[in-house]
């Protein structure tokens, strides 16, 4: 039996659902990994976070622009009705992740929004220096019957972003929804928002039937890649997928769910020759994991070398563009079999091309140490991938970062 | 054997659970179904707070003679500890983890003089 010693404190714990949630104490055993492995002196970029924006839709609903719309969402009695594209949905795991029942109510300090109390708290928690924060409902519009409903509340949600929320804390980022079936309204967005300070880049969600290779794409990604600011694809699932009408658990959904749409994207882009038309065009893949990387690699070299005929524009191998043209957030970073996951990091050149994520507060959450306690990546990648890779992704981040060292 | 006094056991019994920290190891005391446990309040997986997570019975499948699933249920006989961050489940019993069999939460001795409470070590 172990020699414990005087206890130095015995207090009584807060457990289960309870008043006054508090995000620093909820992720307390985080703050003491921050401080063990010393995060302070580590540039820790977190480049898929996000939040609850129904909890919201009453402050967000009024900057729609149409007012069919605006008068649909804004409904039953003040209570904003539900314009979303909806699936069935099993996040909290039937009530045993604890924070679900406690984010909705935590209370904002002073007269700061409750969100910026919110990010801060966790951000001071997991010891993170910058963070992107996504929505989370609004990754399924892309599969919404009615485009028009992702046109008009990717415009709402993002004046409210930037325009109430963002300007209260230089720590978090945006990444701006593209309401992607709308050329048209997509170019609208990074025209206005482009410049906005906060915004380091865009997003589309990933889950939708578009053709990412279509030819009306070619003039946003000309812009974006002129603007040198990246574009992400963020991945998420459909439980009303035709494929999935068999699976009958969230695992299962989510597991595939969350790699379907990504294969297939990024098949389109290299088999079409995106990288090739927009050499300069970031592309950042965002929360698929890592451990579909290897799989697509060596499927499209095998049939590539069979069938170059079918992708002229390619100058090498699709393997290659994977892991030279495209970058990769972390979570959920698959760490079972460290061998695999080794091999994975070395095929897909994570030193260079691989961003640290923590999908916080999602049910998958992954925190720094997933990269630092690596036993196999060495001191120059972890922190290439805990931080300094985003810096080469997102330029706008990189000139405050670097004007931020150079007034210090 | 050197004893540390945590709590009264009508505390325990009534729900409240403690947290104790020896040199930098932090326990969780609780009881459940009469019985008190104390395990190392960090979860296997990314280091959760596990002592702080709902407590329920294992998910089983009940099939029939065919092997067909009838229905699922809550055990009755294996309560589990829940990681409140990201649902890693472990025998309330034993500590054992749900998904790999052989790991295993670090428990401690717990002893009851007198209704009072003590986890207790070598000295």
């Amino acid at each position: 039996m172990e020699n414990l010693g005087e206890a130095n404190f015995v207090r009584e714990m807060a457990v289960g659902k309870r008043e006054g949630f508090n995000s620093r104490e909820h992720l307390r055993n985080a703050e003491l990994q921050a401080d063990q492995r010393g995060y302070k002196d580590i540039l820790i970029v977190d480049v898929d976070a996000h939040h609850y924006e129904n909890q919201y839709f009453g402050e967000i609903f009024k900057y729609i622009e149409d007012p069919v719309l605006k008068h649909l969402a804004l409904q039953r009695d003040g209570n904003p009705a539900n314009i979303l594209f909806n699936s069935p949905n099993n996040q909290f795991n039937a009530g045993r992740l604890l924070r679900y029942g406690g984010i909705p109510h935590e209370e904002a300090e002073g007269n700061e929004h409750p969100e910026t109390t919110r990010s801060r708290r966790q951000r001071t928690a997991i010891g993170i220096d910058y963070q992107i924060i996504f929505p989370t409902p609004m990754l399924a519009l892309g599969m919404h019957p009615d485009p028009q409903i992702e046109t008009a509340l990717s415009w709402a949600y993002t004046r409210w972003w930037t325009e109430e929320v963002l300007p209260q804390d230089n720590s978090v980022k945006s990444m701006v929804y593209l309401p992607f079936f709308d050329v048209d309204a997509s170019i609208r967005m990074i025209k206005t928002f482009g410049e906005m300070p906060g915004v380091i880049g865009f997003m589309v969600t990933s889950t939708r039937y578009a053709a990412v290779h279509d030819n009306k794409y070619m003039r946003l990604y000309a812009m974006l890649e002129e603007r040198g600011m990246p574009l992400g694809f963020h991945a998420a699932f459909n439980q009303q997928e035709r494929l999935f009408e068999g699976m009958n658990r969230f695992i299962s959904v989510h597991s595939i769910g969350f790699v379907l749409n990504t294969l297939i994207h990024a098949t389109n882009m290299i088999i079409n020759g995106i990288p090739e038309r927009f050499p300069k065009l970031k592309i950042l893949l965002i929360e698929s994991g890592l451990a579909w990387i290897p799989f697509l690699m060596q499927r499209l070299d095998n049939e590539y070398l069979m069938r170059t005929n079918e992708a002229p524009l390619l100058k090498k191998l699709p393997s290659q563009y994977l892991a030279e043209n495209f970058y990769y957030s972390s979570q959920p970073l698959e760490s079972t079999n460290m061998e695999a996951l080794e091999l994975t990091m070395k095929m897909m050149n994570a030193k260079t091309q691989l961003l640290y994520s923590s999908d916080y507060p999602h049910w998958d959450f992954d925190l720094p140490s997933v990269i630092w306690d690596l036993p196999f990546l060495d001191d120059q990648a972890k922190r290439n991938i805990l931080g300094l890779n985003s810096l080469e992704v997102f330029p706008k981040l990189k000139a405050e970062v670097l004007g931020k060292m150079k007034n210090a | 054997m050197q004893k540390t006094f945590i709590a009264k056991i009508e505390a325990i019994e009534s729900g409240q659970r403690f947290l104790a920290k020896f040199s930098g190891i932090e326990i969780v005391v609780f009881g459940h179904k009469g019985q008190i446990f104390a395990y190392e309040n960090r979860c296997l997986h990314q280091g959760g707070p596990v002592g702080e997570g709902m407590i329920l019975g294992r998910v089983v499948s009940v099939l029939d003679s065919e092997k067909r699933l009838v229905r699922e249920e809550f055990s009755e006989s294996e309560d589990q500890l829940i990681c409140p961050w990201h649902g890693w489940a472990y025998s309330l019993q034993t500590g054992e983890c749900a998904g790999l069999r052989g790991v295993y939460l670090k428990k401690f001795e717990i002893v009851n003089e007198k209704g009072s409470v003590y986890v207790q070590s070598q000295s």
